[in-house]
C-alpha cells in the first residue's frame, strides 16, 4: 500500500520508480492516454475514494454513537422522572371544627397556626372508612396520609378562613407508598399487599378510593416550592435551585470580570518574559487541578482562616470562581488571539492608544468568544459537587435559602443526596431533579447564545 | 481575468516629469537606519530623503525590507516586540524616535493604508469617524459629518456610499474597502500617507481607481508606496527607491531609475532577471 500516488521527478531514471509506474511511463503505441487514466491509476483512484468513504463512515458512526447515548440518557431520565411531576392526592370530606382548628376563635393566622389540622384530616379519613377498628387497622389507615398533608391544609385555611365551620371535600396529599402504588411501581403480591409496604387491607382501601374518584394524580406544586425532606412525597427542588442560583451568581460576578481582566492584561499588555511564561504555565495547570482540591482550599482558607459561614452559597461561589477562573482566562485569551491582527494594525495606524485599540476593537470582537468560554465554565461549575461537599453544602437543609449567606445546598448535591436515599419514592424525584438541572443548564446556554448573537450582530 | 495585465493606462499623470524641488527641505529624512528582528538584520544603513507632495515608491524583491522600512515612519514596528530600530528618522526636522515624542501623535501625522483592506467591522460612517473621534478633531456632530463627507469625497467613494453610510464597511467590495481605508486615513488629516502594497489584493479596475486617487492626493499629501508591481511604481511615483537584501541600492527620479539605472542589481530587477 506504500505506492506513491505520483512518481517523484527523479533523475536517477525509471529504475528507481515502482515497476508499475515505470511501465506506464514507457512510450508504447498500445497505450492510449496518460498514466493517470490506465487501469492502475483507476485502481489507485478507487482506493483513494474508498479510504475517503471509510473516513466519513467513522465520523458518522461516532456521531451516531454520541446521539444514541444522549437519547438513551434522555429517555431513561424522562421515563423515570416524568411521574415525579404529578403526585397522588386523596379527596376527603373534611369538617373544619372551629374548636379544633381555631383554638382562639378569631380566625387569625396565629390562632390557626395552633390549630390541629392533622386531627380533622384523620377524623375525615376514619369517617370514610368506619370499618377500620382497632389500633393496628387505624394505624394502617392513617399511613395512607402524608405527614405533610396537615401543613398544606393549614396554609389553605389561613388563606381562606371562610372554610372554618363547614364540611367540604378537600384534596390532601397521600403518602409516598400510596403514590408509588397508584403510579404502578409496586407490584401486587399474592396476599393482596403491594411492594412489601402496603398490606391487603390498605390496597383494598386505596382501590375503593380510586373507584369512587377520590384518589387522583395531580400536578405536584410542592416539588417546585419546597426544599428537602425525609419523606419523598414532600421533597422539592426549590432549595437546590436557589442554592445553585446564588452560588453561580457569586461565581459569575467574581470569575467573569477577573478572568477577562486577567486575559486582557496577559494577552495585550503583559511583557513576554520568563515571569509571564511561568504565570501562563500555572494557569494552564490550574485548569487541570481536581475540583476537590479547590474544595479543600475553600475549607482551609475561607471557612477555617477567614471564618466564613459553613454551607453558604457565598463560599461555594468563591470556591467555584477559583475553579472556573483558569478556564475563563484560557478561553478569553484564545478569543482575543483570534481577533485578526489587521484590525489592530488599522487602529494603531490611525493613532489609537493601546487601551483604545483593546477597548474599541479587540474586546468587542473577542467578547462573543469570551462569553462562550465563560458559559462553558459556568456550566461546569453548575454540575460541580466535590468542592461543595468540602465546604458543607451537603447538609440536609429543609429551608429555602434566602440569600448568599444562608445555609443551602446545590442542585447536583441535592441529586446526589436523593440518589442515596433508600425509599422507592426518591427514584423518580432524583430523575426529576436531574431534568430540572438540565433545564437550568439549557436556560443558561440559551441566554449565552442570545447574548452572543446580540453582540455579534452589533459588529 | 489575468491580474498580471496592467490596467489600461488609468490616468496619465498631468505632470509627466515632476519638478524636483530639491531646494525644499525633505519631509522625511532617514539617516543610517538599521532594523533588527531579534538577531535578523532586516534593514542595513538606509539613508533616504522623502520629498513633500510627491509619490515615492519603494520597490524590490520580497523580503528586501521595503515594508519594514515603511513601517519605521509611523513606528508600527513598535508593536513587534523583538524589533529594534537604530539610526535617525526626522519628520519636518523632528526626530520621530525621540523618546519624548508621543507615538499616538506621530501616527495622526503619518497615516497608513495596508496591503489587505482592513475596515473596522463597523458602519462606513464610524470607520471614517473613528480617527477624528479618538483625536478629538471635531467638536460637533455636524463638523464630524462634514469631515466624513469630505474624506469620502477625496477618496472618490462618496457617490457610491452616500446613501448607505450606516451599512457595515466590511460589506463593500475589495476596491471600495481599500478606498474606505484611504478615506479613513485622510480623515485624520495627516501630512504623510504610507501605503503598503495597497493594490495587491485588488483587481485591475480597482487598482486603476486607487492609482488615480494617489495621483490626486499627492497635491496635498506626501505619499510613500511599497509595491511589487514595477509598472505601478512607474505609473504613480515621482521618485523610486530600489531595495535589495535589506539595502537601499538606488534612489532617484522614477524615470531615471527605470530608464538609466546606475546599479547592475537595479537593472537586473527592472528587466525581470530576478525577483
Amino acid at each position: 500500500m506504500m505506492q506513491p500516488l505520483h512518481a517523484p521527478p527523479n533523475e536517477a531514471g525509471v529504475s528507481a520508480l515502482p515497476r508499475r509506474v515505470a511501465e506506464s511511463m514507457m512510450p508504447t503505441e498500445e497505450r492510449i492516454g496518460s498514466r493517470h487514466t490506465d487501469a492502475a491509476a483507476e485502481a489507485r483512484l478507487r482506493a483513494r475514494y474508498a479510504a475517503q468513504r471509510r473516513f466519513k463512515a467513522y465520523g458518522v458512526l461516532a456521531i451516531g454513537v454520541a446521539i444514541g447515548a444522549l437519547l438513551w440518557l434522555l429517555i431513561t431520565l424522562l421515563s423515570n422522572g416524568v411521574t415525579a411531576f404529578v403526585q397522588t392526592n386523596l379527596r376527603l370530606a373534611i369538617t373544619f371544627d372551629p374548636a379544633v382548628v381555631d383554638p382562639q376563635g378569631n380566625q387569625s393566622p396565629e390562632s390557626l397556626a395552633q390549630g390541629d389540622f392533622g386531627r380533622v384530616i384523620r377524623d375525615a379519613l376514619r369517617q370514610r372508612f368506619p370499618d377500620a377498628q382497632g389500633r393496628v387497622a387505624v394505624r394502617n389507615l392513617l399511613a395512607l396520609l402524608s405527614s405533610g398533608a396537615e401543613f398544606e391544609l393549614r396554609d389553605r385555611v389561613i388563606a381562606d378562613p371562610s372554610m372554618i365551620g363547614t364540611t367540604q371535600p378537600v384534596w390532601v396529599l397521600a403518602s409516598s407508598d400510596v403514590d408509588m402504588f397508584r403510579k404502578g411501581f409496586f407490584e401486587k403480591a399474592a396476599d393482596g399487599g403491594a411492594g412489601g409496604r402496603l398490606n391487603a387491607q390498605q390496597v383494598a382501601w386505596i382501590e375503593e378510593l380510586a373507584a369512587s374518584g377520590d384518589l387522583a394524580l395531580q400536578w405536584n406544586r410542592l416539588f417546585f416550592k419546597a426544599g428537602d425532606s425525609r419523606d419523598p412525597e414532600l421533597v422539592g427542588v426549590l432549595g437546590g435551585v436557589l442554592g445553585s442560583f446564588f452560588t453561580l451568581f457569586v461565581c459569575l460576578v467574581l470569575a467573569f470580570p477577573f478572568g477577562v481582566a486577567a486575559a486582557i492584561y496577559l494577552e495585550e499588555f503583559a511583557p513576554k518574559n520568563r515571569f509571564t511564561d511561568i504565570i501562563e504555565v500555572n494557569i494552564n495547570n490550574l485548569a487541570a487541578v481536581p475540583s476537590i482540591i479547590f474544595g479543600l482550599l475553600g475549607l482551609a482558607v475561607f471557612l477555617n482562616f477567614f471564618g466564613m459561614p459553613r454551607s453558604a452559597p457565598l463560599v461555594g461561589g468563591i470556591v467555584l470562581a477559583l475553579m472556573s477562573l483558569p478556564t475563563i482566562i484560557i478561553a478569553s485569551r484564545a478569543a482575543l488571539r483570534a481577533v485578526p491582527p489587521s484590525i489592530r494594525e488599522a487602529a494603531y495606524g490611525l493613532g489609537a492608544s493601546k487601551m483604545q485599540v483593546v477597548l474599541h476593537h479587540v474586546l468587542p470582537l473577542g467578547l462573543p468568544g469570551m462569553l462562550t468560554g465563560s458559559i462553558i465554565a459556568m456550566a461546569q461549575a453548575l454540575g460541580e459537587t466535590a468542592p461543595l461537599l468540602m465546604i458543607g453544602m451537603v447538609a440536609f437543609i429543609v429551608d429555602i435559602p434566602q440569600g448568599l449567606t444562608s445555609s443551602a445546598t446545590a442542585l447536583p448535591v441535592q441529586i446526589f443526596m436523593w440518589a442515596d436515599n433508600p425509599e422507592r419514592g426518591f427514584v423518580e424525584k432524583t430523575s426529576a431533579a436531574i431534568i430540572v438541572l438540565l433545564a437550568f443548564l439549557l436556560t443558561m446556554n440559551a441566554i449565552a447564545i442570545f447574548l452572543r448573537k446580540k453582540f455579534e450582530r452589533r459588529w | 481575468m489575468d491580474s498580471n495585465i496592467a490596467p489600461s493606462q488609468p490616468s496619465v499623470p498631468t505632470v509627466v516629469s515632476p519638478p524636483m524641488l530639491q531646494n525644499e527641505p525633505p519631509a522625511i529624512a532617514a539617516r543610517t537606519v538599521n532594523v533588527f528582528y531579534g538577531e535578523k538584520h532586516a534593514l542595513k544603513d538606509v539613508t533616504i530623503d522623502i520629498y513633500r507632495r510627491q509619490v515615492t515608491a519603494f520597490i524590490g524583491p520580497s523580503g528586501c525590507g521595503k515594508s519594514t522600512f515603511l513601517r519605521c515612519f509611523n513606528r508600527m514596528n513598535d508593536i513587534i516586540e523583538t524589533c529594534r530600530v537604530t539610526g535617525r528618522i526626522t519628520l519636518d526636522g523632528g526626530d520621530i524616535y525621540d523618546p519624548r515624542l508621543d507615538v499616538v501623535q506621530l501616527r495622526a501625522r503619518v497615516g497608513m493604508v495596508f496591503q489587505k483592506p482592513n475596515p473596522f467591522p463597523k458602519s462606513i460612517y464610524d470607520n471614517i469617524a473613528y480617527g477624528p473621534r479618538i483625536h478629538g478633531l471635531t467638536t460637533s456632530r455636524k463638523e464630524l459629518d462634514n469631515v466624513v463627507e469630505q474624506s469620502l469625497r477625496r477618496a472618490a467613494l462618496w457617490d457610491e456610499v452616500k446613501d448607505r453610510l450606516s451599512e457595515p464597511g466590511t460589506a463593500l467590495s475589495g476596491g471600495q474597502q481599500q478606498r474606505l481605508c484611504i478615506a479613513r486615513a485622510i480623515a485624520v488629516s495627516p501630512d504623510v500617507i504610507l501605503m503598503d502594497e495597497p493594490c495587491s489584493a485588488l483587481d485591475p479596475i480597482a487598482t486603476a481607481k486607487i492609482e488615480e486617487l494617489m495621483d490626486e492626493l499627492r497635491q496635498d499629501y506626501t505619499i510613500i508606496i511599497v509595491t511589487h508591481s514595477m509598472q505601478q511604481a512607474a505609473r504613480v511615483s515621482q521618485r523610486t527607491a530600489f531595495f535589495h537584501l535589506g539595502e537601499l541600492v538606488e534612489v532617484g527620479p522614477t524615470e531615471e531609475i527605470f530608464t538609466r539605472p546606475q546599479d547592475k542589481r537595479t537593472q537586473d530587477y527592472i528587466t525581470g532577471r530576478f525577483g
